[in-house]
């Protein structure tokens, strides 16, 4: 049953909505060749204007969204989108890589300044806003690492990196693009890593140590000088996801922590869209010795000049195209101009509260909270007797409201992270804790009702197996 | 305070429910000496001042004048109801779409992107996007490696000398060996002979001197040595050139900005890569699969999620973890705004200004490389070096001229783009300017700065 | 639960036949199947490939998890059950029968006998 059509089964044959300028001239033929040519055009939609408008709203109404609706996923930072941003990034659209840069003076002079911001937040001494994503900037860190391992002499030596067994699956991945084997060490039960397995596995080899701060379970780990001293002693670096900054940001530094190598994701933290699953921005920071090998180019400065630096002979080279997410680089600098340094401090300020808030709220509402203890910017849940996560995430999909991340970290069985971030008000999250308490009752006068749920969405629970058996990832055309 | 809506009264009544005193005893497991640090950042500014700190930013940056740079990045025709559509607040403030059920308009508008995608390129399977044409270069490599076991990529040295960059971060801590075909003298690329130790062999067609290459010849050379044809297409080219899936190529990537994404001094855009049948299970990124919901609706779901990072950890095809899901609706969105005859006169017209433009230069004693087959770009040679040439033209109020890297051993140069944008008015200033700073002509007139 | 008393079994959830010949043909129990859902793609060991004991030899992915299948015992593969691929729900609904893996050529009978048996398989399925 298709009771919603793909923009292919709109509009008819010979429909079409925008026109380009167009140019009269030889023939294709004439000018490129006719063994150049395709044979037969692309099938795509051909809609009226009014067809592709009614087609895309309508598929924006079947979408939860932050503007829409309340979205506390764990780990993901779901704060408001500043609508002033959109406005701050139309200034630099028209904006050619390869112009001239001393006629790009602006958006150089952007870029240096959240070159700036972002290194003093952090608590870095050099920032480079390349990587595309988070995950980017995790592999472009380990990079930098192994770099500088070789420039040591110690490239062959240093084969392991370490990473908690509560860590996001990026962090095991971007170790094996980067060469390296993987090590997982294990949470204690008080939900910071086991210091004496931690310790026990740094050795010779290791080559860093990847941490979050707080951790994926959202609780700071406290002994991490401890931790940053020993990586340091026996010559590992170390490296931080900035996934979950936000509960620290403006009141914490990473690099005042002992990390030598840190990314952020500004998706999360700095407020650029997510735009349903990206783009995103992954800028890496690095303490004064792993300068030397930032991908290049930097922005730099010469007098009242800005420049792009690429003679930079120990860089690891370029990770992507030209400089960088740039609109959301703009994005992030409006951020940060607004907020300053006070306004960063109330942040995670007010992240952790809201947190600690909800975790209380839930609790009240009959949910299990794994680690029960003041946590930061987010926290880790589980449904009381019997239930599953999934059912319960199906079942608040039916109150317009978006679910926690479910089953991670994996360490938690049935784990629903939580982080409603500082945007939200506590009206929002007593409205959260007594929708849940209202599936709990239900659930347990009811048992189909989790199973059935949801039932009001414009899609109900899919068939992921037949998906996953026979893949169907494009539209077949009648023609086909 | 900015987005933050907690009164005081709000915040005391929370940690009344928490059960502590004051917002700092949340802090309490954090080190008291790595707490609060002094920050020295600018000062807080409102929205009028922050916007008009942006204007004052913006106005010393060139930009709305006659364009003709290209390198990978062009300034085509987006309608106004493109950014409107992809831009709505449900599509920009919506995360990846983990719970399939209030999220089939991301779904659904990314199943179409890979339909269109896979159309273009001729061959089935998309990805939901990537990071930009060189990661996605990179990536394909490494999914050549995987699939032959081989440790050997051949590319072209036509390719993008930043794509052959980032090839070389990516493939150098996995110890895969780069082999580099340089170019023949009518800058394109000579058909190699490909070693069975060479798992890819990487072509850009148009390169990046603009030229067409002979692909269905690079096609036959790779499989004759069991290797894969990793073909890196310009997708609006695609309107009118013939389709990798037409010539073999096992891999098409490129990327994605030329398709309706605006040019914001390099990104984000976005990196596209579409493969053959038997490669889906080495396919990175994410991918949307239709199936069917209990009520026997279609619908559309993130599938074949066990190849990616959050659950093959170390093991995964790669550590992407995202996608560019907002630039490639803009994408979507603009192909379907345009259709089929939309995107075919985008493209025609512009292969005929860079015609037309070549052509013009060509009459004024400018020298044009002598070589017809070209898309959107081409080459010129100058005798000032290209950078020089460029801030000249910038200071006459024109943006023109990609200066030609060093390796391609022609000397002094530029690539000139031109699009469907294109003027007769613009093609005058660009002659004029280039005319003023002594680059036509045998004989340079005096320039001024 | 089913655990076929003539089976025996790593802890680690595969399960191999006797050596008949010299051939051992080698799947996955059915706890395991039922711990990992739907079965969705598999992965199977080239034929010809040697393998140590305990090492990774195979792939089954679910639509949530995949989990890595590690050769009970050492051997040579000699054959792959290509049906699967097609059909890889037999893993599901017939894990010691049209579920089979891969076989291995094996050197004698002592690898197979030094595996758990039921009872001692039984023991660890309950624990995890």
């Amino acid at each position: 049953m298709n009771d919603f059509p793909l923009v292919f089964e709109r509009g008819a044959r010979g429909r079409r909505a925008a026109r380009p300028p167009v140019t009269a001239g030889p023939s294709m033929a004439e000018l490129l060749g006719e063994d150049a040519l395709r044979a037969r055009p692309p099938r795509l939609p051909e809609v009226s204007e009014l067809d592709l408008v009614r087609h895309y709203t309508q598929l924006a109404h079947r979408q939860f969204s932050i503007d829409g609706n309340f979205y506390p996923l764990g780990s993901c930072t779901m704060k408001y989108n500043p609508k002033l941003h959109e406005d701050a990034a139309e200034r630099f659209l028209d904006l050619h890589p390869y112009q001239d840069p001393d006629h790009a003076q602006g958006v150089l002079e952007l870029l240096y300044g959240l070159q700036r911001d972002l290194a003093e937040i952090t608590g870095m001494d050099a920032i480079s806003l390349q990587p595309a994503a988070g995950a980017h900037g995790e592999l472009t860190g380990i990079l930098m690492i192994r770099a500088f391992h070789e420039a040591n002499g110690e490239g062959e030596q240093r084969r392991v990196v370490i990473c908690p067994d509560g860590a996001h699956g990026t962090n095991p991945a971007t170790a094996s693009m980067a060469g390296y084997d993987v090590v997982e060490v294990p949470t204690g039960p008080d939900g910071e890593v086991d210091i004496d397995a931690f310790e026990a596995a740094l050795g010779p080899d290791t080559a860093a140590v990847m941490l979050t701060n707080p951790n994926t379970l959202g609780i700071f780990e406290r002994r991490i000088l401890r931790m940053s001293e020993a990586a340091h002693a026996v010559g590992a670096q170390l490296y931080y996801d900035g996934a979950n900054l936000n509960a620290v940001v403006g009141r914490a530094r990473p690099g005042d922590m002992g990390f030598d190598v840190v990314h952020l994701n500004l998706h999360k933290t700095f407020t650029t869209p997510h735009g349903g699953g990206g783009p995103g921005t992954g800028p890496v920071g690095v303490k004064a010795h792993l300068a030397p090998y930032l991908p290049v180019p930097l922005v730099g400065r010469e007098g009242d000049r800005y420049v792009l630096e690429r003679d930079r002979p120990r860089s690891i080279g370029r990770m992507r195209s030209f400089y960088g997410n740039v609109g959301n680089l703009v994005r992030a600098y409006a951020y940060i101009r607004t907020l300053g340094a006070e306004g960063l401090r109330r942040v995670s300020s007010m992240a952790v509260l809201n947190a600690n808030y909800l975790r209380m709220k839930m609790k009240e509402a009959g949910f299990t909270i794994a680690f029960d203890r003041i946590n930061m910017h987010e926290f880790v849940a589980q449904p009381p007797g019997g239930l599953r996560t999934l059912d319960i995430a199906k079942a608040l999909l039916d109150h317009g409201v978006h679910p926690m991340t479910v089953y991670f970290p994996l360490i938690v069985k049935e784990a629903m992270m939580v982080e409603p971030t500082e945007t939200e008000s506590l009206e929002t999250l007593d409205a959260y804790a007594a929708i849940l308490a209202q599936v709990l009752e239900r659930a347990e006068a009811d048992p189909s009702y989790l199973a059935d749920a949801p039932r009001g969405t414009p899609v109900r629970r899919l068939d992921e197996t037949t998906a996953a058996r026979k893949p169907v990832l494009r539209h077949a055309f009648a023609s086909d | 305070m900015a987005y933050v809506p907690h009164t005081d009264g709000d915040v005391r009544r929370a940690l009344e429910v928490i059960g502590v005193e004051d917002v700092d005893d949340l802090f309490a497991d954090v080190p008291h000496e790595l707490l609060d640090p002094p920050l020295d950042l600018p000062a807080p500014m409102d929205e009028v001042t922050l916007l008009a700190h942006l204007d004052a930013l913006a106005a010393r940056d060139q930009q709305a004048v006659p364009t003709f740079l290209g390198g990978g990045v062009r300034r085509h025709f987006i309608p106004a109801v493109t950014p409107r559509l992809a831009m709505q607040g449900e599509f920009v403030t919506a995360y990846t779409p983990y719970q399939a059920e209030v999220a089939q308009g991301v779904l659904q508008s990314t199943f179409e992107f890979q339909t269109m995608m896979s159309e273009l390129t001729g061959l089935p399977i998309a990805n939901a996007s990537m990071y930009d044409g060189a990661s996605a270069v990179a990536e394909a490599a490494l999914l050549a490696v995987r699939q032959t076991h081989r440790e050997t990529v051949m590319v072209s040295r036509a390719v993008h000398p930043e794509t052959r960059e980032v090839l070389q971060t990516y493939l150098w801590p996995l110890d895969i060996d780069i082999e580099v075909v340089d170019l023949e003298a009518t800058l394109t690329t000579p058909v190699p002979t490909v070693g069975e130790h060479v798992a890819a062999l990487i072509v850009q067609d148009p390169n990046h001197l603009g030229y067409l290459e002979d692909m269905p010849a690079m096609a036959a050379a790779a499989h004759a040595a069991g290797a894969l044809l990793i073909a890196v297409v310009d997708p609006l080219a695609l309107a009118v050139l013939r389709d990798p899936g037409s010539y073999g190529a096992d891999v098409a990537v490129g990327d994605g900005q030329v398709l309706g994404v605006p040019m914001q001094y390099g990104g984000p855009a976005f990196g596209f890569m579409v493969v053959r049948e038997a490669l889906l299970r080495q396919l990175p990124g994410r991918v949307v699969g239709q199936t069917t919901d209990v009520d026997g609706r279609r619908a559309f779901v993130l599938t074949l999620q066990a190849r990616e990072q959050h659950i093959r950890r170390s093991k995964a095809k790669s550590n992407i973890c995202s996608n560019h899901q907002l630039a490639a609706l803009l994408a979507t969105v603009n192909m379907a705004a345009l259709g089929p005859v939309g995107l075919r006169e985008m493209a025609e017209g512009t292969v005929r200004r860079a015609h037309q433009l070549a052509d013009a230069l060509r009459r004024a004693g400018a020298d044009v490389f002598p070589n017809g087959r070209f898309f959107a770009e081409f080459v010129l040679r100058t005798r000032a070096d290209g950078a020089t040439v460029r801030r000249r033209l910038a200071k006459r109020g024109v943006r023109a001229g990609v200066p030609l890297p060093a390796e391609y051993g022609i000397g002094n140069g530029v690539t000139l783009a031109a699009t469907e944008l294109t003027t007769d008015a613009d093609i005058a200033a660009l002659t004029a300017a280039l005319r003023d700073v002594g680059e036509l002509g045998p004989v340079a007139a005096e320039v001024i700065g | 639960m089913n655990i076929p008393d003539h089976l025996r079994f790593a802890a680690s959830h595969e399960w191999a036949t006797a050596p008949d010949d010299g051939i051992v043909t080698v799947g996955i129990t059915d706890f395991a199947q039922d711990q990992l859902g739907d079965v969705v793609f598999v992965e199977l060991p080239d034929v010809g490939r040697t393998l140590a004991a305990g090492e990774a030899a195979a792939v089954v992915e679910s639509v949530k998890t995949a989990s890595d299948i590690y050769a009970p015992i050492a051997g040579e593969v000699v054959e792959v059950n290509g049906a699967l691929l097609d059909a890889p729900e037999a893993i599901n609904g017939d894990p010691y029968g049209e579920g089979w893996l891969f076989r291995l050529r094996v050197d004698g009978a002592d690898a197979w006998q030094g595996l758990l048996d039921a009872d001692a398989y039984a023991a660890v399925a309950e624990e995890g």
